[in-house]
């Protein structure tokens, strides 16, 4: 196969042609200990603090975005033909601050200074999309940013300022934006890249970006041993954090046949490659149930970052799609080589750890069958800290109701046991039974015949079960509007 | 707001150019050490094989014990109960055993995991509960506070209530993590940035390490990615490692852990169990206390006895108990060594002090507050604390009477009641908690500062000071004091590093001190040039002193105006000395520990908050709804650097109450060992409506640097209003009348079972 040997993207203003690194170094790693750009800090090393967050630049249908995401789980092999924004892009404004540091200077939004690049670079990519944001929206745009001096209250007073008067009407970035384009464009190859790392070459280092969808199937088949590598959100903490070294990976992150979005009368579809920001809007349209519990998922930059397909590939117990998929009893198609089969997200988790995903399979898409109109569904995630914190328990709820019985139910957890599972005692105890607190008290009973969930680090078994047992309570409670 | 003046880096911060320790241009050459920890809590190390290690890519070479010149140890209290390298004996999961030196961090992080040691295990005790069942074991002597009769009292008390709290630890979490680079210089000399919020020490503990004396080495830093505590003692272990391996490599050595090595190796706050015993009148008033605050220490001492001797200290809050005994049990486990956090064992005798209130009120059927008033200490009367101190400046009445109304308490608490009534899924609690804080260290001899003040030709000013800037903005506060002196623009004061060959013998910045001592200490080095530039004006323009006046840039004599840089270079053509250094100690400051007698704080600073909170009664979560603040800070001498103390402060306490788990499996390794499962507070974690306000009545009354008073950390206390909210939210269920004894932190899991409980009580 004939292929391409080097990546090309923007740092900055600067363009920067790559062919031999590591597939898995990281792009903090390479600005702070490859080029001395010391702007961006590292906190953590994991995706949780936010000191590494820089803006990505994409091209979507003619248009750049950038979005918010930390550099330290970012491998650099996933950037090419995109933009990268750092705070050294802001040292070069003239005058000499940007609007956005100037509020966080005026505001005394900065004391120790350590997370600070990461809070502007966080509040940059918001103001990009969003010129007047609200207090929430400057709330979640932080939810992955730690601060331990200020208390961030300057910090959001510093938003809100600029969210007052237009401060980005006259941006460097925005201005350049038809220029930057132009350059991408030529970037973006027709070809598979594969890059080597020549100073171990002994092993097998690569880091291979298909051309396309087919091209993609066709290695992985070849390569069955390969990582796939999509948004690196939990790849990127497995280098950092286990220090795996892993190779080859196989970068999906660009492949547009993979953001497939369709509509019929019946079910939605779409490509395993979206990010949760990406979905945001038709979960929305879809499934407004399903609005706050996406932003419990993960930070801004991590929702801009993981994909759904890695959610669910990755086969956590607490990977928090897995209850939703399975409540609203959703599909995957599954392919290999050129074949393809379909599975329910349900059956796809077998024990832990362990998924019916053979080697070379991958997941392509995701069916969801829209809601019917008697059909009532509730989403929960408890966890220690409400925002980018990883689930104690989580759940999706629903029952299909007809001439006031319940005809059909799902009850969906997270956390419960080894995988995420249905509650299929607890579910039959509601079927052709009326909606009355006493049935769902019941149904709740049966949960301790369904799970027995361990005690960690996040909560006692006891813990679990009674808040598994109280949500259905919960479930009813809303149904019927109490408070 | 008055004195609008931003902290001295805030440009550079915004910009991403204020240069942190990990941030600066290497030396050629440069290696890295990673640190090799311990896999169990307590045993013997049997065999320890590092030839994987050794040969792995790209690595130098190994450090152990057996490469330290000097002395195995780094204790702050000189116990040698601290080894830098455990040797035979590993006391917690996560003890360094050896480092290993490689050409990358990557390269030496990846070799150290190669390492083969066999142990023999024994039994580790974990908590406070092991350490005390395994014979209470202590890591330091313990204090006794008394006055009057307690048991006595406790007996003819009319009513008497028992009863403990669990308190939970804390993990700093400062977002730079531990760092130390050494740099070897000629012959012995050496180097060292070390983020730490104490030079002095680190100079001292390399020198030890290394068997030279303190003046070879040098310890600097221009500031520092967050402290609270946390780089008090803790940065020791990583500077002695770096200058370790820089001998013998004869290279520059860096060092910077993971963030979960970090959190793992080094110590967090303290947490406790406390037996309380309290006697108390009909009204509520307390008449005798007795109570024990047992601490999970660790392993050695560190500062344990330090921090559970300020726990008593401040185990009255603003109470004044006429009869009390206090005991303190700094408890050994084989876990890491706690050390000082914000506040250095002071919230946790709080929290005590305010659940003794509660527990009175829940008893009496009153309202907490109503409990806390009428148990104040007196201004005049009733007003000598359990170390036999009097208070003299005591304020906290006024000051909660203001907030009491500014905050609509009374309505707002009626309020809640009456949702509480109506609501089955959701209640709502609200409270209103006084703080006191001690100012000074209470080993009187920390009390101490010096600055250094050079005015070069041109008039500009270099500053240099004992102090370490951690984001508290304690640069600014000084060169606001010294531009202050010559009335000068702050753009003319450059604040140079902290350094050890700048200021001798410096203490650690901590203990909310920072700016009373070495702005004090600032302030008499310009005087004393000001007096010489005072003296050579008078000759020269024979006038008075007071035709000479320091003015906006200006140097006016009678009727010349020069500018302050042409008066100073005229003043340097004549000779004139224009340097000079400062020192400063506090006065009228003792303690007798062997007595639990004396005046160990030179002041006190007060606040008050009321939290409102509502809690969803199926799982236990809860959210902050409002917050207001008042806080004292004396006559400010920075109001946006107080506000941001008094806020980032309270969200600190906020998550070491609500969510800020330490977990420790049974093998006593910490679990919550990164960000992914310790969580600290986010935006979306704070208050939903926010008032903090400054008392603007308050002038300190001690003569502290412009009657300013310390605001560091007694801000993080007033958090414990927050608590007592989500105690009273939960004590609906019982109609108030039973204490929900919550433990901190309030998890929504501690929250739901202890919901649970009171269930089961009614
Ligand atoms: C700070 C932080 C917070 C997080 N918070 C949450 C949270 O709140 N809830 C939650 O559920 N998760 C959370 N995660 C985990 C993670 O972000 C999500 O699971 C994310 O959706 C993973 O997607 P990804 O594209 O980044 O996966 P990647 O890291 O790229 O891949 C994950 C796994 O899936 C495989 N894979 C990816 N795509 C496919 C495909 N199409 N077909 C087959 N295999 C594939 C990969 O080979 C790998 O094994 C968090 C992670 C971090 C770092
Ligand atoms: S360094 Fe913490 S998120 Fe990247
Ligand atoms: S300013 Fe110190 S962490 Fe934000």
């Amino acid at each position: 196969m004939e292929y391409k040997k080097s990546i090309k993207f923007i740092l900055n203003e600067r363009e920067v042609e790559l062919s031999n690194f590591s597939p898995n170094l990281t792009l903090l790693d390479f600005m702070r200990l490859d080029r001395g750009m010391i702007g961006t800090k590292e906190g953590c090393n994991e995706g949780d603090c936010g000191a590494c967050s820089v803006l990505i630049g994409k091209i979507k249908n003619g248009k750049i975005e950038y979005m918010s995401a930390n550099s330290c789980i970012c491998f650099v092999g996933t950037l090419n033909g995109t933009h990268i924004i750092t705070i050294e892009y802001l040292q070069k404004i003239n005058p000499p601050l940007h609007p956005i540091q100037k509020a966080i200077i005026d505001y005394h939004g900065s004391q120790c200074g350590f997370c600070t690049p990461g809070i502007i670079m966080s509040l940059y990519g918001l103001f990009l999309q969003n010129p007047k944001p609200s207090e929430e929206n400057i709330k979640i745009a932080l939810q992955g940013n730690l601060c331990r001096c200020t208390g961030y209250a300057p910090i959001i007073r510093a938003a809100i300022s600029l969210s007052q008067n237009d401060a980005l009407s006259d941006d460097r970035l925005k201005n350049h934006q038809s220029e930057i384009i132009k350059k991408l464009q030529i970037i973006n190859s027709e070809k598979t890249i594969i890059i080597h790392n020549k100073e171990e070459e002994s092993e097998e280092e690569e880091f291979i970006i298909p051309a396309n969808l087919d091209d993609f199937a066709k290695i992985y088949l070849q390569k069955p041993h390969a990582t796939i590598l999509a948004g690196g959100t939990d790849i990127g903490v497995w280098v950092n954090v286990e220090l795996k070294k892993l190779t080859p990976l196989i970068y999906i992150g660009h492949l547009n046949e993979l953001k497939l979005l369709q509509k019929n009368s019946d079910n939605i579809i779409f490509g395993s490659i979206f990010s949760y920001t990406e979905l945001n809007k038709y979960i929305k349209q879809y499934f407004p149930d399903l609005t706050d519990y996406w932003l419990q998922i993960g930070s801004a930059q991590i929702r801009n970052m993981g994909t759904i397909g890695g959610n669910i590939a990755n086969g956590s117990p607490i990977a928090d799609l897995a209850p939703v998929l399975i409540g609203l009893n959703a599909s995957l198609i599954l392919r290999k080589g050129n074949k393809r089969r379909k599975i329910r997200v349900e059956d796809f988790y077998l024990s832990h750890n362990k998924q019916d995903l053979s080697a070379g399979e991958f997941i392509e898409n995701i069916i969801i069958p829209l809601l019917k109109k008697n059909e009532h569904i509730s989403f929960y995630k408890i966890s220690k800290r409400k925002y980018e914190d990883i689930s104690t328990i989580s759940a999706a709820l629903k029952i299909e109701i007809s001439k006031g019985k319940i005809i059909n139910s799902i009850f969906a957890f997270g956390g419960m046991a080894a995988i995420p599972k249905r509650a299929k005692k607890a579910e039959k105890i509601l079927l052709n039974q009326p909606i009355c607190e006493d049935i769902f008290i019941k149904s709740a009973k049966q949960l301790e015949k369904d799970f027995t969930p361990i005690s960690d680090v996040r909560a006692s078994k006891q813990y679990r079960m009674r808040i598994a047992q109280n949500l259905i309570r919960k479930f009813y409670l809303e149904l019927n509007n109490e408070k | 707001m008055k004195n609008n003046i931003a902290h001295d880096s805030a440009i550079k911060h915004a910009m991403g150019k204020a240069i942190f320790i990990d941030d600066m241009v290497e030396e050629k050459g440069t290696l890295h050490a990673y640190l090799g920890l311990s896999k169990i809590a307590h045993g013997e190390i049997i065999n320890i094989d590092l030839s994987e290690v050794e040969k792995a890519k790209n690595i130098i070479c190994i450090l152990d014990a057996s490469d330290i010149i000097g002395v195995n140890d780094i204790s702050p209290m000189g116990l040698l109960d601290e080894p830098i390298f455990a040797q035979k004996k590993v006391e917690f999961y996560g003890q360094p055993i050896f480092a290993v030196i490689g050409k990358s961090r990557l390269a030496a992080r990846k070799a150290a995991q190669l390492a083969k040691i066999k142990y023999k295990e024994h039994k580790a005790k974990i908590n406070i509960n092991d350490a005390l069942l395994a014979g209470g074991e202590e890591v330091t002597p313990p204090l006794t506070l008394e006055r009057g009769n307690t048991e006595q009292s406790l007996q003819q008390s009319k009513y008497r209530l028992k009863g403990s709290i669990r308190i939970g630890g804390q993990e700093h979490f400062y977002l730079e993590g531990h760092i130390a680079y050494a740099i070897p210089k000629e012959e012995n000399e050496m180097i060292i940035y070390s983020s730490t919020q104490h030079p002095s020490e680190v100079q001292q503990m390399v020198a030890k390490a290394l068997n030279i004396s303190t003046n070879e080495i040098v310890v600097i830093n221009r500031r520092i990615g967050g402290g609270f505590g946390g780089k008090e003692t803790q940065s020791n272990l990583f500077a002695v490692i770096a200058a370790l391996a820089a001998k013998k490599t004869k290279r520059a050595v860096k060092i910077r852990p993971s963030r979960e090595d970090d959190i793992i190796s080094t110590g967090k706050r303290h947490d406790f169990l406390v037996n309380y015993d309290v006697g108390f009148a009909e009204n509520g008033r307390i008449n005798a206390l007795k109570a024990n605050f047992a601490a999970r220490c660790g392993f050695s001492a560190d500062l344990s006895g330090p921090v559970t001797d300020r726990t008593l200290f401040h185990a009255d809050n603003c109470y004044y108990y006429p009869n009390v005994k206090l005991t303190s049990q700094p408890l050994k486990t084989n876990t890491v060594s706690n050390t000082a956090f914000r506040g250095f064992g002071g919230p946790q005798g709080m929290l005590a002090a305010e659940r003794i209130i509660e527990e009175i009120a829940y008893k009496l059927n009153k309202d907490p507050l109503e409990i806390r008033k009428i148990n104040f200490y007196g201004e005049n009367e009733r007003n000598i604390t359990p170390y036999h101190q009097e208070i003299t400046d005591n304020i906290i009445a006024k000051l909660v009477e203001e907030l009491e109304i500014s905050s609509n308490y009374k309505q707002r608490r009626e309020e809640i009641i009456k949702f509480n009534k109506n609501n089955k899924l959701t209640r709502r609690g609200i409270a209103l908690t006084p703080v006191k804080f001690g100012i000074s260290f209470t080993a009187t001899w920390y009390n101490q500062a010096g600055a250094l003040v050079h005015i070069y030709r041109d008039g500009s000013i270099m500053l240099n000071h004992g102090g370490v800037e951690m984001g508290q903005g304690l640069h600014i506060k000084i060169a606001q004091i010294v531009a202050e002196q010559f009335s000068l623009d702050l753009d003319r004061i450059k604040i140079s590093p902290t350094a050890t060959d700048k200021i001798a013998n410096s203490s650690a910045t901590a203990a909310s001190c920072g700016a009373d001592l070495n702005g004090m200490a600032a302030k008499r080095a310009a005087k004393k040039i000001k007096k010489r530039l005072i003296e050579f004006a008078k000759k020269k323009f024979s006038c008075k002193k007071d035709d000479i006046k320091f003015i906006n840039n200006e140097v006016i004599i009678g009727k010349q105006k020069l500018s302050f840089a042409q008066f100073i270079n005229m003043a340097y053509l004549a000779r004139v000395q224009l340097f000079d250094s400062g020192f400063y100690k506090t006065p009228n400051i003792s303690w007798n520990r062997d007595k639990g007698e004396g005046n160990p704080f030179f002041y006190f600073a007060y606040g008050a908050a009321v939290s409102e909170v509502q809690i969803d009664l199926l799982t236990g979560e809860s959210k902050i709804k409002r917050v207001d603040i008042l806080h004292d800070v004396g006559n400010s001498l920075n109001e946006n650097i107080d506000l941001g103390q008094i806020e980032g402060g309270f969200l600190q306490g906020l998550g070491w109450l609500t969510f800020e788990e330490l977990y420790f499996d049974k093998k006593g390794r910490l679990i919550t060992n990164s960000p992914a499962t310790y969580k600290i507070p986010l935006a979306s974690d704070i208050p939903e409506i926010f008032n903090v306000k400054m008392v603007d009545w308050s002038k300190n009354p001690a003569k502290t640097i412009k009657r300013s008073k310390a605001v560091g950390e007694p801000p993080f206390m007033l958090a414990i209003s927050v608590l007592q909210a989500i105690s009273m939210a939960i004590a609906s269920i019982a109609d108030y009348k039973i204490c929900p004894r919550l433990n901190s932190p309030a998890t929504a899991e501690n929250i739901f079972m202890s919901i649970e409980r009171l269930k089961s009580e009614i």
